[in-house]
């Protein structure tokens, strides 16, 4: 065995469909180059149970550089491992020492059924954004860029908001798996912004209520911020939770009443 | 293989009408040529539906703006989400001619950069285009949020890029693409949630259906189920990006694919140049057999690091242990004007140079470093931090070593693919009613891609290329219904595309498929990468066959056709990538100049440059699907060049 | 219940979106909003317990002064309004507040509870069955929803002791608190009856204190490190303050010996007794 190399034991949740139960299976991962990434391991053990005739180990992941948000994996207990700031796909296994028993399991919220396997359907993030995730403006009506000045902070501010990359890390590491930080990102990103403020009180209402017509109640905890990826702050949930409880009532003055 | 060497005709092939306008003045031909295309009444374009395949910068740029005109939109992806697509990587950013730094930027200069960086390779009417409408990207993506870098009065902000000589590159930290895609995924976001847009996600789409020599549909498997399916429309928009994974290797996403292209190449679209890839400099290398994907680091570290390999061969010392003398600075040597900062291409082939002679570095020997001492010397290792720091991060979590105490080792990989499906000036097929627009067409970047434009190019066709165009071909089928999906031409598409994954369910082979397209992988590297002579290509077609057989024979796909199986999604990638290297390999070797990204051995100048043959290859090759088993027929188009003059590049 | 398989284009709501009801109603509606209301009564609460403390000190003066203050508290507002009226709005106005803070935290538990549900087979509720690791969850915020009925149950427990005197351990005086104390506080199972509870009032204002700058959205990234210090310093302060009671009656400072007045137990009696004090302690 080459210096570089361990031999670690992985428990892999495996669960064949949507309405299998599920169970952990465990195997034995032999001469990892520590090198290698986390899913390029996951690569190998899936090569060798293709050798031995079973079934690969069924994960999502596609850009491999942290920014995609495809991959997931809760690995010993916490969402893209134990690194902070990094998603699956950028955690190596030089984090991981000779003899490690490693336990891997898909992330988990009522709102992410698992498909197969490793592999949960997020789609429920992609209906929060569908609620209010843009500023309606056709293509072709844009007045000039540089018309509207937007304050060096106040971009920066969104452009940190606007980092979030999707992968659904802070439902799956909040207790209540509850979507705030994502949600928050979202509505802040254009919230924080020039552009965004015609829509601002009815876009933060709808996001919100759709938010949590399929995801739990944000309790303060701070999990999410471990474990997201692109360090998304908890200021952002504050800033939502304003801008929402503003929304009730600046909409009824908006709209004469409602 | 048999490859007829037929001298260029020096005409276009009858089959290949770019509908190129015929006018001089090509600062008003787009605008003028708007005005000339046919229009479809605002009343009339809920009665056309047209297919967006693919959701990147090009895809959901597209199908949200054909819903904001009235289309009836259905747009498919074969990820969980539009927001997943690999334009989600570009780190860079963004060019436009909007001169706001006042350095003397102008569209017709945007332009002449594009065709000059292309090598003179592309179409110079597609490329006046693109700078034009390259001031309103800009204009809607501020509007729609993207929260593009700003100065302290609020304005935005530009650097320049990819060695251009003036500021025009618009970015968002390290993220544009994200930004950018973002932008235009909110767009399709709203399209969707107004019912504009009808959003099949998690679905591939493996067939595009032909009838009576016009477009009618396309057939998609559905990734979760198994499940079959067919979608008419008037017309199918292929935004499905480039095929650089035919490298096994590259910066692309891991599910990066050629084949929705591939697909319609075999139902009749030309597919053009494919011996086109951009090969970029500055990648960090393969750290053992199971590196899954290459990581790109931006490159503007070449600003400030020095690239160097030991003078001696099989030299294995540590870098700080070799001492100057027995260094060997050869950008620096080799081009003492640009030195670190030659293009990308040259970059890159000096550095295959050197590693193919022995002296690279690393534990594979595949590399070369990247030296940042002298400039954190001179600049102190805190101005270096607040400059590299986040791309240092980057290097030292995927190799464990620190980039300020020791070199960094690069090395070149693929990163962009130029050719792609041949399109005309309305960005049309050569299949009646099929679109390709962003990378998975060829039109505007030639044989080379300029920094920062590839985000340019696909927003330029989504959001206002195609939605003029489309109507210029829909108009004339007003009144015309849908071909039904009963129609027997989509039975018999559904029973091929079900055939084919049964086909590869009971191979029973031995090896995987990501064995097979890893071996491809390897292949397509040694002989048609960044060097490529006519011995090497001609055994590529060779090796490439033998493998294939192979795998059709050999591969073995576990688990079932009806449910997520992601074994059976590579298989059928990992098939077409095998018809793509095969007309790759052909078209670099029938193509026997050095060009942009393609280079071959027996074409270059003293100095080691890309030598072209304008003579006989300023022309674009577009090769024609004959059936399995036949050889693709080669069209050219030639390529004119009124408005730019062409010239030898030198970087010395 | 047999499962159903899901939609994995289109997850399953975990609750039906009810018609808005008009303004301020429809705040109660969100999730959110009630975060906001729990942190608005949270902050109410917070103060009534802080008050509560600093009054409660008064013990230390003396009976008699304990006594006055007592009386003091029935006469708010005097002259104003009737005696006892303004402290019986500002008792609705706890209830109110009270009912408030745990009907939002126990609906809100729920729809958490919903959105874990199934999110994986073993158990019905969100647990990751090959073990959590918590990074930023303490222990405050994680017990929030064991503190709070804790502090709940403590608190029928206190009013039965110390409000209504209906617990058999002490000889209850209407309108001698530090007789009711010093023989409640005396037995040993009650004071550490109280020190715990206390303890878990203090990991609930830790946490809520925290909580409460996120769910009214008043955080300013400039002030988080102050709120932590915050939350810490007020939860120090009032588990301080209040442990001071169980602790210094065992150890004998707080003894019903003192008082003068501890023996009778006739209530009119018993106040005239004070009176008597006080009227001399004024001359």
């Amino acid at each position: 065995m080459s210096e570089n190399n361990i031999n670690i034991t992985l428990d892999v949740w495996r669960q064949n469909g949507p309405a299998d139960k599920g169970h952990f299976e465990t195997y034995e991962a032999k001469e990892i180059s520590t090198d290698s990434s986390f899913l390029e391991m996951l690569d190998v053990v899936n090569e060798r149970l293709i050798d031995d005739e079973k079934l690969p180990i069924t994960f999502e992941s596609d850009c491999r550089e942290g920014i995609c948000g495809t991959c997931s994996l809760m690995i010993n207990g916490q969402a893209h491992g134990p690194n902070k700031g990094q998603a699956t796909c950028q955690l190596h296994m030089r984090t991981f020492s000779d003899g490690d028993h490693i336990t891997v399991e898909p992330f988990r919220a009522a709102s992410f059924p698992v498909i197969k396997d490793l592999a949960v359907s997020r789609a429920a993030l992609d209906t929060i954004q569908h609620a209010g995730g843009y500023v309606s403006v056709s293509t072709g009506s844009a007045p000039d860029a540089n018309l509207t000045p937007v304050p060096k902070d106040a971009a920066d501010l969104a452009m940190d908001a606007a980092a979030c990359i999707g992968c659904g890390a802070c439902v799956a590491a909040c207790p209540n798996s509850a979507a705030q930080l994502f949600t928050s990102a979202k509505v802040n990103h254009l919230n924080l912004l020039p552009q965004g403020q015609s829509e601002r009180w009815k876009r933060v209402e709808a996001m919100v209520d759709t938010m949590e017509d399929y995801f739990g109640t944000c309790t303060n905890h701070g999990e999410c911020y471990e474990a997201c990826p692109k360090e998304i702050s908890l200021d952002f949930i504050a800033f939502m939770n304003r801008d929402y409880v503003k929304a009730k009532i600046k909409n009824r003055k908006l709209a004469g009443q409602k | 293989m048999t490859a007829t060497m037929e001298p260029s005709s020096k005409v276009s092939s009858p089959r290949l009408d770019s509908k190129v306008p015929q006018t001089d003045d090509i600062a008003n031909m787009w605008e003028n040529h708007k005005f000339s295309m046919k229009l479809v009444n605002p009343n009339n374009k809920r009665k056309f539906s047209v297919i967006v395949v693919g959701t990147g910068l090009a895809g959901s740029s597209a199908a949200a703006t054909l819903a904001e005109l009235g289309y009836k939109v259905k747009a498919f992806t074969f990820h969980d989400s539009p927001r997943r697509a690999h334009s989600i990587a570009a780190q860079g950013g963004i060019n436009a001619a909007k001169n706001y730094q006042n350095d003397g930027d102008s569209v017709h200069r945007l332009f002449y950069d594009t065709v000059k960086g292309g090598d003179y390779r592309s179409r110079e009417a597609n490329v006046h285009r693109l700078a034009e409408v390259s001031v309103n990207i800009i204009d809607q993506a501020a509007a729609q949020g993207v929260p593009f870098a700003r100065d302290y009065g609020g304005l935005l902000d530009n650097r320049s890029f990819g060695g251009a000589q003036v500021s025009r590159t618009f970015y968002a930290r390290g993220q544009t693409g994200q930004q950018l895609l973002l932008g235009a995924y909110s767009a399709l976001n709203r399209q969707i949630e107004s019912g504009g847009v009808e959003m099949h996600n998690r679905k591939e789409m493996l067939d595009l259906v032909v009838k009576d020599g016009q477009t009618c549909g396309i057939v998609t498997r559905d990734l979760l189920t198994g499940e079959v399916e067919s979608h008419s429309a008037h017309a199918v928009v292929l935004a499905t990006g480039g095929y650089g994974n035919v490298y096994y290797l590259s910066t692309n996403a891991m599910m990066c694919n050629v084949t929705a292209a591939w697909r319609a190449h075999r139902k009749g679209a030309f597919f053009a140049n494919p011996c086109y890839t951009q090969i970029h400099p500055t990648c960090i290398p393969a750290s053992d057999d199971h590196q899954s994907k290459l990581t790109l680091m931006s490159e503007s570290l070449r600003n400030d690091g020095r690239i160097w390999v030991p003078k001696e061969f099989d030299d294995s010392r540590l870098a700080a242990d070799i001492p100057e003398a027995e260094r060997d600075y050869y950008l620096e040597r080799k081009y003492p004007a640009f030195g670190n900062l030659v293009p990308r291409d040259v970059a890159s082939r000096n550095a295959k140079t050197v590693v193919d002679e022995g002296r690279g570095v690393g534990p594979l020997k595949n590399g070369v470093f990247l030296d940042f001492a002298d400039a954190i010397a001179r600049d102190g290792a805190e101005t270096i931090k607040a400059k590299y720091g986040n791309l240092f991060d980057m290097y030292a979590n995927i190799t464990g070593e620190d980039p300020y105490s020791r070199p960094m080792r690069i090395y070149p990989a693929t990163h962009y693919t130029m050719g792609g499906l041949w399109v005309d000036y309305h960005l049309q097929t050569t299949v009646p009613g099929t679109y390709a627009i962003g990378e998975a067409n060829f039109s505007d970047h030639g044989a080379n891609r300029l920094g920062a434009s590839a985000l340019m190019q696909g927003l330029a066709d989504g959001y206002f290329v195609l939605p003029y165009t489309i109507g210029d071909y829909l108009a004339d089928k007003l009144g015309d219904g849908v071909v039904p999906t009963s129609d027997p031409v989509f039975a018999a598409a559904e029973a091929e595309v079900a055939d084919q994954t049964n086909m590869w369910l009971s191979v029973n082979g031995t090896k995987s498929p990501e064995h097979y397209h890893r071996e491809l992988g390897k292949i397509v590297w040694d002989r048609i990468g960044m060097a490529r002579d006519k011995n090497g290509l001609e055994k590529a077609g060779d090796e490439i066959a033998t493998l294939e057989e192979e795998f059709r024979k050999n591969v073995r796909v576990m688990g079932d056709g009806t449910s997520m199986n992601t074994e059976l999604e590579k298989v059928g990638r990992v098939s077409d990538f095998f018809g793509l290297a095969k007309l790759k390999a052909r078209d670099a070797l029938v193509r026997e100049e050095s060009c942009g990204g393609h280079f071959r051995v027996e074409s270059q100048t003293e100095e080691g440059e890309a030598l072209r043959d304008d003579d006989n290859f300023s022309h674009v090759a577009a090769w024609e699907w004959n059936g399995e088993g036949a050889d693709q027929t080669k069209h050219e188009e030639q390529l004119e060049f009124k408005h730019v003059k062409l010239s030898q590049r030198s970087y010395k | 219940m047999a499962q159903t398989m899901p939609d994995l284009r289109n997850p399953q709501p975990i609750r039906s979106r009810k018609k808005p009801l008009p303004f301020p109603l429809n705040i109660w509606q969100s999730a959110v909003g009630r975060k906001w209301i729990m942190a608005l009564t949270g902050v109410g609460l917070l103060g009534f317990v802080l008050a509560h403390m600093i009054g409660n000190l008064h013990i230390y003066e003396g009976p008699a002064e304990l006594h006055e203050y007592a009386e003091a508290l029935r006469g708010l507002g005097g002259g104003i309004v009737p005696r006892m009226v303004l402290l019986w709005v500002l008792r609705f106005g706890l209830i109110a507040m009270f009912g408030l803070h745990i009907a939002a935290a126990y609906t809100t538990k729920e729809i958490s509870r919903k959105a874990s549900d199934d999110a994986n087979f073993m158990d019905g509720q969100k647990s990751y069955p090959g073990g959590r690791d918590y990074i930023a969850a303490n222990y405050a915020s994680r017990t929030m929803r064991w503190t709070g009925p804790i502090i709940l149950l403590y608190l029928v427990f206190h009013l039965a002791d110390l409000t209504w005197g209906w617990l058999p351990h002490t000889e209850y005086i209407k309108g001698d608190p530090y007789h009711n104390v010093a023989t409640s506080l005396g037995n040993l199972p009650v004071a550490i009856i109280y020190i715990l509870a206390n303890v878990a009032l203090a990991l609930h204002i830790f946490h809520g204190t925290w909580s409460v700058f996120q769910s009214l959205g008043l955080n300013n990234p400039k002030y988080n490190q102050a709120r932590k210090g915050l939350a810490a310093g007020l939860a120090g302060v009032i588990l301080l303050g209040n442990l001071t009671f169980p602790i210094l009656t065992q150890a004998g400072v707080i003894d019903d010996d003192k008082n003068p007045c501890g023996q009778i137990t006739d209530q009119a009696e018993n106040t005239e007794c004070f009176e008597e004090l006080l009227s001399h302690g004024g001359e």
